[in-house]
């Protein structure tokens, strides 16, 4: 037998928020919402445990995490980076900011670095194109951001 | 009445009732237009097209953009073109594409020769790619019974409809997005640690070598060239039904002697036949049924009804996966192949006077589940398996292939014995409802002390999905069900489950038709008619056995005398009886 281990408190609120949604299938997505909204991300084990309640196969749960960005399997770091990826972030050298940051902390989008620490997101359009390449930290907004910023930003938050 | 459409294809007139597809009224005037993502399984009411290969696209008058015809509809009026240079151009870019991100192992791959994704680059004449792509790169996944290369998927999706709608696993999911999508279990983990049943369903109808079988051919190779070992093989009923296909004959020709010829000039000291396991198989689980039949009439509270049929692999791991608090319902026979092996290791190997670690015993088998099987721990002595390993009936036409052997032209020889004796019941065990008419005739027998009128028991025969029939023991009604798919599987148990199931025998086969339409056999490309013409076949070598009834087979009558003592002996229950696990996933509460 597989074994998958969760506090109870948490099988509890998983079952109450299935139930909120009378344990219907069709209803995952709303269900997942509402799940990372509680939990902050979807584990494995929040993924078999929706699954069960929702009578669903786990593959088809972790299908539709993995298909929508919103939804995150690993916990957020301390300081969440998020890039920028719409149009006028992404000609002026979003991408390459994004390169930079997975380069130096070395973990890939939607990871969380070892330590905790950080994790990095690509965002659609934050409405700030004036500043574009735009980062967040936070809720810190940082604009006009070259390859060169990186190693600065990071640094910030690095004490 | 149904409403009648006209349309025009390709120049031509043709009235089709509403609703049918491009693709469908097109087949009507003789076009074929090729298709990748569709699949259409006969009368075994699976459909599968999500319009996303967009290989069968045509050009329908008047409308902007080229349409999939598998699934766009026809109108009133309509004039489709399915050749133009358009069209002809648009296919050969979606190819084109789709080989851009497509390794070139070709000539090295076990689909190569029975691929649809090659067939029809050939058929659109495709000679040079404009294209130039990232190439994806997964790791490939190797299970017991199935190998997983996703560089080689092109998201047909047809595994997942295979998987999750008719065989209700749920096992495969379509996972991330765009360029990474893929198909893949739960959490991307290997096929192994998901909840597969190997029932290689998947692997019947992927039209690329994304999903292939593993294959124990080159093992087989090496082992028959040992002098020192001694190398038998057993081989499952469907298995004749089937193999002459691969060599170009009709489907439903018997080619049974031909196969025996084969396999000796392969190589293999004694060719035996699993059926006469499946005779076996009758006594054990026939004895069961009837012991558990005899205590529910006495009124004993702890006997469970109905009894399951255990000779289905892939049937046995569903259960254990997803109906695991019901894991006592089904009979604790195991099935023939497994009950082939020890009888072939601890008793025929002492009458050869050899010892059992020098003994070889292969199976050729319809079947992607028995490769798992045969690995199971319960099933080996000391680490040394009963069935070593087991080759698919596509494996053993390749064997065959190799060998240079001229398949058509061999001449008809004999099983050997004793373990190549069989009767009719055990031919037919390879095909929906034949394990519960076998069952029947013998149980029948020995409940009611009288010899049964006619064997044929034909209200348990067909292709419906599931069927109920009701057989008189002598005043005594038996009411039996069939289930053939693990999706139908799952209707009959949810009944259970709920107390509403009135049976007291089920046959339950995981594959649609049983094992004539099992995960190694030669593609039936979805025409269920080639199915119902290998189960016919095997009916008809029923009906010519001297012998039908499986407790009239002298071996095995031979077998208990000198061996096994009675059906459900200590000795069969050690060597012929198995048990299950609950492998659901737990979840631990901290
Ligand atoms: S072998 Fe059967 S159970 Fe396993 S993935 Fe394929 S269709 Fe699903
Ligand atoms: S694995 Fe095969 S059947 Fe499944 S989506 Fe890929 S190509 Fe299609
Ligand atoms: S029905 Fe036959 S071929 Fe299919 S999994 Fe079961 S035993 Fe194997
Ligand atoms: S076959 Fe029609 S879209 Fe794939």
């Amino acid at each position: 037998m597989a074994k998958i281990k969760l506090a109870k408190s948490k099988v509890d609120k998983l079952v109450e928020i299935c139930k909120s949604f009378d344990n219907e299938g069709s209803e995952l997505i709303n269900v997942l919402h509402k799940a990372q909204q509680t939990f902050g991300y979807l584990p494995a084990e929040v993924q078999e445990i929706i699954a069960r309640e929702l009578n669903v196969s786990v593959a088809h749960v972790y299908g539709v995490v993995t298909f929508y960005s919103f939804f995150s399997m690993v916990p957020k770091g301390e300081f969440p980076i998020s890039i920028c990826m719409g149009t006028a972030c992404y000609v002026r050298g979003g991408e390459k900011v994004l390169e930079e940051f997975k380069r130096q902390l070395n973990v890939p989008v939607g990871e969380t670095t070892d330590d905790g620490k950080f994790s990095i997101s690509c965002l659609r359009c934050v409405g700030a194109c004036g500043l574009a390449p735009v980062v967040t930290v936070g809720e810190r907004v940082y604009g006009r951001v070259s390859v060169g910023d990186v190693a600065d930003i990071i640094k910030e938050y690095q004490q | 009445m149904e409403k009648m459409i006209k349309l025009t294809i390709d120049n031509k007139l043709v009235e089709v009732p509403e609703g049918t597809t491009i693709l469908d009224a097109a087949k009507q005037i003789g076009v074929e237009i090729p298709t990748l993502c569709y699949m259409h399984l006969g009368d075994m009411g699976i459909e599968h097209k999500p319009g996303g290969c967009r290989i069968c696209v045509v050009e329908v008058e008047g409308r902007r953009n080229l349409a999939p015809s598998c699934n766009s509809k026809c109108a009133e009026g309509m004039v489709v073109n399915t050749h133009n240079m358009r069209v002809l151009n648009a296919r050969k870019t979606v190819m084109e594409l789709m080989l851009s991100d497509h390794p070139f192992d070709c000539l090295v791959c076990a689909k190569s020769g029975n691929c649809d994704l090659q067939s029809i680059a050939i058929k659109l004449g495709v000679r040079e790619l404009h294209y130039k792509g990232e190439q994806s790169t997964y790791k490939v996944d190797y299970s017991p019974s199935i190998i997983r290369d996703m560089d080689k998927c092109i998201m047909c999706r047809r595994c997942e409809t295979m998987c999750n709608d008719i065989q209700t696993v749920g096992a495969l999911s379509a996972v991330n997005r765009g360029f990474e999508s893929v198909v893949a279990p739960a959490f991307e983990m290997d096929l192994e640690k998901s909840t597969c049943t190997y029932c290689g369903q998947c692997v019947a109808v992927c039209p690329t070598g994304a999903l292939t079988e593993k294959d124990h051919t080159n093992q087989l190779i090496r082992d028959l060239a040992d002098p020192k070992k001694t190398v038998v093989v057993q081989t499952a009923p469907a298995v004749r039904a089937a193999l002459g296909e691969e060599f170009g004959m009709e489907p439903g020709t018997l080619v049974t002697g031909k196969m025996v010829s084969a396999l000796r000039q392969l190589g293999f000291n004694s060719v035996f036949d699993t059926d006469f396991a499946a005779d076996l198989t009758i006594m054990e689980e026939g004895t069961e049924l009837l012991d558990r039949l005899k205590k529910h009439l006495e009124g004993d509270k702890d006997v469970k009804l109905p009894i399951l049929t255990s000779c289905c692999p892939a049937w046995v791991n569903f259960f254990e996966h997803h109906f695991p608090d019901m894991k006592d319902i089904p009979s604790t026979a195991r099935s023939p192949q497994q009950m082939f092996g020890p009888i072939a290791k601890n008793y025929l190997a002492k009458q050869m006077g050899i010892n059992r670690e020098d003994m070889i015993v292969v199976s050729i088998m319809p079947c992607l589940a028995k490769k798992y099987e045969c690995q199971r721990d319960e099933f080996k002595v000391d680490g040394d398996p009963d069935v070593n390993y087991s080759i698919s009936t596509r494996e053993l036409a390749n064997l065959i292939k190799q060998a240079n052997m001229d398949f058509l032209g061999l001449p008809e020889d004999e099983f050997d014995n004793p373990m190549g004796e069989s009767t009719g019941a055990g031919v037919i065990f390879g095909t929906t409802g034949g394990v519960i008419e076998a069952a029947a005739r013998t149980a029948y027998e020995v409940y009611t002390g009288k010899t049964l009128k006619t064997v044929d028991f034909k209200a348990l025969r067909g292709m419906e999905g599931i069927r109920s029939a009701t057989v008189d023991f002598d005043g005594l009604p038996i009411n039996i069900g069939i289930a053939h798919g693990l999706g139908n599987a799952r209707k009959l148990l949810e009944d259970i489950r709920d107390g509403k199931s009135q049976y007291h025998a089920i046959e339950i086969m995981a594959c649609p038709g049983g094992c004539i339409g099992g995960g190694g056999q030669p593609l039936h490309h979805g025409d269920s008619s080639i199915l119902k013409k290998r189960a016919a076949a095997l009916y008809r070598e029923d009906e010519g056995k001297a012998i039908r009834k499986s407790h009239e087979n002298p071996y095995i009558i031979k077998l208990y005398e000198e061996f096994l003592g009675k059906p459900c002996s200590e000795l069969s229950h050690k060597l012929l009886h198995t048990h299950y696990f609950d492998k659901s996933t737990d979840i631990e509460i901290e």
